[in-house]
C-alpha cells in the first residue's frame, strides 16, 4: 500500500502544491544531502538531478481520486529518446559542434546542404552506436544502412534527414531500473524495441531574442532565422517498448538512460542542452481491456521531473476524459508540456501519418559490421549501472546507498577506487556520501574537482579506524563542514578531511605539518606526568570519581599544547587509569 | 579483308539488311578537304590525335605558349558562340592562367600534364569562381564555395577551366533543350540538337571551342550527346571520379564522365580526375586507371599508337566481343544500325572475336531507370527549398515560400520528375515501384555480369538514332525518353562505357556521326581505352570534325 499511495500521490503532487519541491527528511543520516545531490561530477552543473522531485506529500482527497483512476485505468507508456553523441565532429561531415556557439559559425558545405556536397559517416558515430546498442542487450545488424527521411522544414537544410529506417543498427534489447527506495523502490525491466542512428537538424531562432525550437506556423517567416550548428549532429535515437506504467517509471527509465550514456561516454546526457531528449507516448485503458487506447505525444520534457508531472498529468487527463464518457475526445495529436502552468496543450492534431517516403540513402555505402569489431566493442565496454548496483548490493550496501554510489559514473569510480586501496566498504561509502557529497554541494564541485584522491580518502579510513588520527575528529568535526573554513585555522586539530579536500595532499603530511602527536609513547609519558603532578586526583578517580577523566585529559592536552591525537590520548589515558598500579 | 564485311559471320548476318549498302564510314563524309582543322594532320582523313600531348609537347618545345593557345581558342569559341551556345558562363580568367604557366615554363618549372588545356565544365559540376546553375533557374547566379573534386583535380594539373557549358536543368533530357537558359546546337547541323544532358559539353568539343570537357552521365548524359556530336564520350564506372560537387541528378547512377576529339584526349582526362576522394564515401578505392606525369606523359596505352600497319597485324586478336543483340533490333534507325555494324565488322578486322549476347532483362532498364532516377532525384532536388541559398519567391508564409521559390525555380521537366519520383515513393506504391526497380536493376547487373563473363568487352549504338532536330521531341517525352534505351542498363549495371564516332548517316549539310558504345566490366576502362584508341586510329576514312569549323570559323 505504501508503494501504490506514493505513486498516486507523487504522481499528482504538482497539481496540489506545484511550487513546492519538497525536500524529503526521512531521518536517514545522509539522506538530506542524497536526494538534492546526485548530480555531483556530471559536466554540466545545471543538469537537473536525476533523482526525480517530487513530493510525496498530498491532499487526501485528490489521493482518493487518483487512487481511483489507478485502479480503473491502466496507462501505456512508450519513450522514444534521442541521444546526442559527444563525437568530435558532426555525422557527416568534420565540423565540430559546440554548444552556445555563435550561430551558424560551425558550418560547411555538408552540413548546409550545399548542391553538390555529400555525406561521409563518421565512424565514431557507428562506434557509439554499437557500444549502446552493446549495453542496452540489443540484438545487432551487422548489415544495416542509412535511409533518408524527406520532409520539408526550414531548420532541415537538404530537405531529407539521413536516419535508419527498416534497418536499425540494434533492436531488441531492454533496461534494467532499480526504483528509488523512497518510492517503495523495486526492480523493473524495460524493453528497447530499436536503436538507430541519424543527424540532427537545425535551430529555429526568432529574429528578435531567443531561441525557438517547436514547431510553429509561421505567420511572418522573416522574423525567424535558422542556426545551422547543430544540423549534422549525431543522434541515436532509442524507443523504448510501451512498458512503463507511471510517469515516475518513465522518468526512472529515461534517468538509467542517462546514466547509461555517460557511463559509456558516448554522450554527455544533458537535457537542458538537449543532448537527451525525451518524446513520451501517453495511451490508457480500463484495466481489463486488451485495445489499446488513442495514443497521445508529449514534447517539450527537459527534465526527469517534467517527464514524471507531464506524465501523470496526461494520464489524470485522459482519465477524466474517459470517466466523463468523452474518450472520443482524447485524438492522436502531438502535445506539448508546459512548465509554467504544469499542464500539457496541445501542440498539433496529426492528420493520418505522414509519408516520410524513406527510402535507402544512395551516397552512403551499407553499414557493414564484422564479429571482430563487435567483439573488441564488448570487451571494451565499462562496467555498466546494473552491473554496478548488484555488485555493490553484494557488498552489503544498502539499496539507498547503491543508488546514490551508482548514480554518477565519477562518483562510483571515486568509491571503487577508494574501496581498491582497502579502505572498508561501509565507511567509504558514508564518508563518500557524507562530508565529501556535503562538500561538493557547498562548493558547486564535481567529486572530480575536489582535491582529495581517491588512495587519500583510503588512508584516511584507515588511520582513524586505526586510531591514528581521532574517529572522533574525522566525525564530530566534518559535521562542523558547513561552517568550517573558520573554524578550520582556529581548531587544534586540523579537520584533515576539509584540507584534503580543499588543498590536496596526503594523510601523513598533513598530521606532519600539524605535528599532532600520534606517537603512543610519547603520549604515554606526558599521561605519567599528568599523574605524578596530580596523584590526588588521581586517587579520587580510582576511588570511583570517573568523571576526573576529562581533567586528565585536559591536562595531558595542555602538557602537548593541543597536539596530542585526543582518540589516541584517551585511549591511553584509560588503559593508565584503569590500570592496577 | 572486305569479305568480312560482306560476308560477316553467320550470328551477326541477321543484323545485315538484304541488300548490303554500303557502310557509311567507307563513305568520305561531305568535308572540305581545304578546311582549317585543329589537329594539323597531313591528311583529312588521318586519325584523331592527343590534342592534349601535342599541346604538352608544343609548349615545353616552346612552339607556341599556352596564352596563344587559350587566345586562339576563346577566339573561336566566341565567333561559333552565337550559333552553338554551348557556354552558360565563360570564364574570365584564362588569359591570367595561361600566362601562368607560361611563367612557370619561362622559370623552368614543372608544368602539370593538363596544362594550358583548355577544360569546358558542364554548368552542374561546382566551380568556386564561377556561376554553378545546374542549368536551372532556382540556382541563377549560386556561386559555390568550393570546386568539385574533379575540377580541383583538373586545376591541380594545370588544366585551364574556360568556363560552365549548358545542360538539360539538372542533367535531366537528353537533348539540351531544358536548360532554364538557352538550347545549344549541333556543331553537325545547328537545326540539330547536340544531345544531353552533357550537350554544351559535347557541342563545344566537338566545335573545338575547348579541348576536353567534364560532363556527367546518370542515363547516358555522356554517351549520347557524345555521338549526337561525333566526339569520344567516356562514362567511367560508378565510384572511379569522386562525385563530390557534382550537383546531385541521381546519386546511386551519377558519374563524372569525360569529352574530347580522340580517345586519348578522353582517357588522359579521365586519368586526371578519377582516385578515391574522402568527400565521396561512393567513391572506390580501387587503383588508377591511367598514371600520368609530367615525366612520363604518355599512358600506356599511346604506346601502341601505330596506324594502319596495326590494321595487318590484327592488334585485338583474341578480344572477345559481345554485340549486344536487343540494342540493334526494331526501334534502331537503319543507318545507326548498318553504321555500327560496319564497326563490328572492323573490330573484326582488327582481330576481336565476335559474339551475339542477349540481355534479356534489356528491355526492362528503361523504365527501372526513370523510377529510380526520378524517386532520388525527387529527394536530391528537395535542398532547393529557397531558404539558403538560390532564388527564393517572395511568400507570405512558409508554405507558399517553398511552393512558389520552386515553382517559379523549376522547368517543366524536372518537376514532371519529382512528380513522379514524389510518387514512386510514397507509401502504398513504393513496393510496386521503387522496390520493382530495384530489383529489376539486380537483374540487369546480374545479366551483364554474365555477358562479361564471357567477353571482354560489349557492344551497341549509343543512340537509336543520330541527332534529331530541335523542338522534334519536346513535347513527347516518352519518345525522348525511349532515346536513352542504349544507355540506361549501363548505369543501372554502375559499368563504365566509352562512346566513340564510328561513322555517319545522312542528315544536315555533311552528315551526321554515330557513336559506337563499347561496355566494359566494372573498373576496366583501361581495356576500353586501348580499344577504343585502337579502333579509332584504324578507323578509316572518316573525319569527325563538324561542318561549323570546316566553314571558315578561323583557328
Amino acid at each position: 500500500m505504501a508503494s501504490f499511495l506514493f505513486r498516486t500521490i507523487q504522481s499528482h503532487s504538482f497539481l496540489l502544491c506545484p511550487t513546492t519541491l519538497l525536500r524529503r527528511n526521512n531521518g536517514a543520516v545522509y539522506c538530506s544531502m542524497k536526494s538534492t545531490h546526485t548530480q555531483t561530477a556530471t559536466q554540466e552543473k545545471q543538469q537537473p538531478p536525476p533523482k526525480i522531485k517530487s513530493s510525496p506529500q498530498g491532499n487526501q482527497a485528490k489521493t482518493r481520486t487518483l487512487d481511483r483512476i489507478s485502479k480503473e485505468y491502466e496507462a501505456i507508456i512508450g519513450i522514444e529518446t534521442h541521444v546526442q553523441l559527444s563525437t568530435l565532429t558532426k555525422a557527416f561531415c568534420t565540423c565540430p559542434y559546440n554548444y552556445g556557439a555563435q550561430p551558424n559559425t560551425s558550418v560547411c558545405p555538408i552540413c548546409m546542404g550545399l548542391p553538390g556536397a555529400l555525406p561521409v559517416v563518421n565512424s565514431k558515430v557507428v562506434e557509439f552506436a554499437v557500444k549502446l546498442g552493446l549495453a542496452l542487450n540489443c540484438k545487432l545488424s551487422f548489415n544495416s544502412k542509412f535511409d533518408r527521411k524527406q520532409y520539408f522544414y526550414p531548420d532541415l537544410p537538404k530537405g531529407y534527414q539521413i536516419s535508419q529506417f527498416d534497418i536499425p543498427i540494434a533492436t531488441g534489447g531492454y533496461l534494467d531500473v532499480d526504483l528509488p527506495v523512497e518510492y517503495g523502490g523495486g526492480h523493473r525491466r524495460f524493453g528497447i524495441t530499436r536503436v538507430h542512428m541519424e543527424e540532427d537538424a537545425g535551430k529555429l531562432l526568432h529574429a528578435d531574442d531567443g531561441e525557438y525550437s517547436q514547431e510553429i506556423t509561421f505567420p511572418i517567416i522573416y522574423a525567424l532565422q535558422v542556426d545551422l550548428n547543430r544540423a549534422g549532429v549525431p543522434l541515436l535515437e532509442i524507443v523504448s517498448e510501451p512498458d512503463m506504467r507511471t510517469g515516475l517509471e518513465a522518468a526512472e527509465y529515461a534517468a538509467e538512460l542517462q546514466r547509461l550514456v555517460r557511463y559509456l561516454g558516448v554522450s554527455n546526457g544533458n537535457m537542458q542542452e538537449g543532448s537527451l531528449r525525451c518524446d513520451v507516448n501517453v495511451s490508457i485503458r480500463p484495466v481489463g481491456q486488451s485495445k489499446f487506447g488513442t495514443k497521445v505525444e508529449i514534447k517539450n520534457l527537459n527534465s526527469f521531473s517534467s517527464i514524471n508531472r507531464a506524465i501523470d498529468f496526461e494520464i489524470a487527463r485522459q482519465a477524466l476524459l474517459y470517466s466523463q464518457g468523452k474518450a472520443d475526445q482524447i485524438v492522436q495529436e502531438t502535445r506539448l508540456w508546459e512548465e509554467g502552468s504544469q499542464k500539457t496543450v496541445t501542440m498539433r492534431k496529426k492528420e493520418g501519418l505522414a509519408d516520410y517516403r524513406y527510402f535507402p540513402e544512395p551516397d552512403l555505402p551499407e553499414v557493414i559490421l564484422n564479429k571482430e569489431y563487435v567483439d573488441s566493442i564488448q570487451s571494451s565496454l565499462p562496467e555498466l549501472p546494473e552491473m554496478k548496483r548488484r555488485r555493490y548490493e553484494e557488498m552489503g550496501l544498502s539499496m539507498q546507498d547503491v543508488l546514490f554510489l551508482a548514480n554518477d559514473i565519477n562518483v562510483a569510480r571515486f568509491f571503487d577506487a577508494t574501496i581498491g586501496k582497502g579502505a572498508d566498504v561501509k565507511l567509504a561509502a558514508n564518508w563518500i556520501m557524507g562530508d565529501i557529497a556535503a562538500h561538493m554541494k557547498n562548493e558547486k564541485l564535481t567529486i572530480n574537482e575536489i582535491k582529495l584522491s581517491a588512495a587519500e580518502l583510503a588512508e584516511l579510513i584507515a588511520s582513524i579506524k586505526g586510531a591514528t588520527i581521532s574517529g572522533k575528529i574525522g566525525k564530530e568535526l566534518s559535521h562542523l563542514c558547513e561552517s568550517f573554513t573558520g573554524y578550520f585555522s582556529s581548531t587544534p586539530f586540523p579537520h584533515i578531511l576539509f584540507e584534503l579536500m580543499a588543498k590536496g595532499g596526503t594523510v601523513n603530511g598533513i598530521i606532519k605539518e600539524k605535528d599532532l602527536i600520534v606517537d603512543p609513547s610519547e603520549i604515554e609519558k606526558m599521561v605519567d606526568k599528568v599523574f605524578s603532578e596530580n596523584p590526588k586526583q588521581l586517587e579520587q578517580y580510582r576511588g570511583g570519581k570517573t568523571k576526573l577523566q576529562g581533567f586528565f585529559a585536559g591536562q595531558v592536552m595542555k602538557i602537548s599544547k593541543g597536539k596530542a591525537n585526543p582518540g589516541l590520548l584517551n585511549k591511553i589515558l584509560l588503559e593508565k587509569l584503569n590500570a592496577k598500579s | 579483308m572486305l569479305s568480312t564485311l560482306h560476308h560477316p559471320p553467320r550470328r551477326l548476318s541477321r543484323f545485315f539488311p538484304a541488300n548490303n549498302k554500303p557502310r557509311h564510314f567507307h563513305t568520305k563524309p561531305v568535308l572540305s578537304s581545304s578546311q582549317p582543322v585543329t589537329d594539323q594532320s597531313p591528311s583529312s582523313t588521318s586519325p584523331p590525335e592527343s590534342q592534349i600531348l601535342s599541346i604538352h609537347h608544343s609548349l615545353l618545345s616552346r612552339e607556341v605558349t599556352a596564352t596563344q593557345l587559350a587566345e586562339t581558342y576563346l577566339s573561336r569559341l566566341k565567333l561559333a558562340e552565337p550559333q552553338l551556345k554551348s557556354f552558360i558562363h565563360v570564364s574570365n580568367n584564362v588569359l591570367k592562367e595561361a600566362q601562368s604557366i607560361d611563367d612557370k615554363i619561362k622559370r623552368n618549372e614543372n608544368v602539370g600534364p593538363l596544362a594550358g588545356v583548355l577544360v569546358g565544365v558542364k554548368d552542374n559540376i561546382c566551380t568556386v569562381d564561377m556561376p554553378s546553375t545546374a542549368g536551372s533557374r532556382v540556382l541563377e547566379n549560386y556561386r559555390p564555395p568550393f570546386d568539385a573534386t574533379a575540377v580541383k583535380k583538373v586545376k591541380e594539373f594545370d588544366g585551364i577551366v574556360v568556363g560552365k557549358t549548358n545542360l538539360d536543368e539538372f542533367g535531366m533530357g537528353s537533348t539540351t533543350e531544358s536548360s532554364s537558359f538557352q538550347v545549344t546546337a549541333n556543331p553537325w547541323d545547328i537545326s540539330r540538337v547536340p544531345g544531353g544532358s552533357s550537350g554544351g559539353s559535347a557541342a563545344a568539343v566537338s566545335a573545338r571551342q575547348c579541348v576536353v570537357s567534364l560532363g556527367s552521365d546518370t542515363g547516358g548524359s555522356v554517351r549520347q550527346p557524345a555521338s549526337f556530336c561525333g566526339v569520344v564520350g567516356l562514362k567511367p564506372t560508378y565510384g572511379r571520379v569522386s562525385r563530390y560537387g557534382l550537383i546531385a541528378y541521381a546519386s546511386s547512377l551519377d558519374v563524372i564522365g569525360c569529352f574530347g576529339s580522340s580517345v586519348a584526349d578522353t582517357g588522359i582526362l579521365l586519368s586526371a580526375i578519377s582516385g578515391h576522394d574522402r568527400l565521396d564515401a561512393t567513391s572506390s578505392k580501387q587503383v588508377r586507371v591511367l598514371q600520368i606525369s609530367v615525366s612520363q606523359e604518355v599512358p600506356d596505352f599511346t604506346s601502341q599508337l601505330i596506324s594502319a600497319a596495326l590494321l595487318e597485324s590484327k592488334p585485338l586478336k583474341g578480344l572477345k566481343v559481345g554485340v549486344i543483340r536487343e540494342t540493334l533490333e526494331n526501334g534502331v534507325d537503319s543507318g545507326v544500325k548498318s553504321t555500327v555494324l560496319g564497326a563490328v565488322s572492323h573490330l573484326e578486322e582488327l582481330g576481336c572475336t565476335l559474339s551475339e549476347v542477349s540481355l534479356p532483362s534489356f528491355s526492362l532498364g528503361l523504365p527501372a531507370y526513370y523510377i529510380l532516377a526520378s524517386s532520388e532525384s525527387s529527394s536530391n532536388l528537395s535542398r532547393y527549398d529557397g531558404v539558403r541559398y538560390g532564388n527564393q519567391a517572395a511568400a507570405e508564409d512558409l508554405n507558399a515560400l517553398y511552393g512558389d521559390s520552386r515553382a517559379k525555380g523549376f522547368g517543366s521537366e524536372v518537376k514532371m520528375r519529382i512528380l513522379m519520383g514524389t510518387y514512386a515513393l510514397s507509401a502504398g506504391y513504393y513496393d510496386a515501384y521503387y522496390k520493382r526497380a530495384q530489383q529489376v536493376r539486380t537483374l540487369i547487373q546480374k545479366s551483364f555480369k554474365t555477358a562479361l563473363d564471357e567477353n571482354d568487352i560489349l557492344i551497341s549504338p549509343a543512340a537509336p538514332s543520330a541527332a534529331y532536330k530541335i523542338g522534334e521531341k519536346k513535347n513527347d517525352p516518352l519518345a525522348m525518353y525511349s532515346g536513352d534505351i542504349m544507355t540506361v542498363n549501363v548505369n543501372l549495371a554502375g559499368l563504365p562505357a566509352l562512346v566513340l564516332p564510328c561513322g555517319f548517316v545522312e542528315g544536315g549539310p555533311v552528315g551526321l556521326p554515330v557513336g559506337l558504345q563499347m561496355i566494359g566490366a566494372a573498373f576496366d576502362e583501361g581495356k576500353l581505352l586501348k580499344v577504343g584508341h585502337i579502333f579509332e586510329q584504324t578507323l578509316q576514312g572518316c573525319r569527325f570534325v563538324p561542318p561549323l569549323i570546316a566553314d571558315g570559323i578561323p583557328q
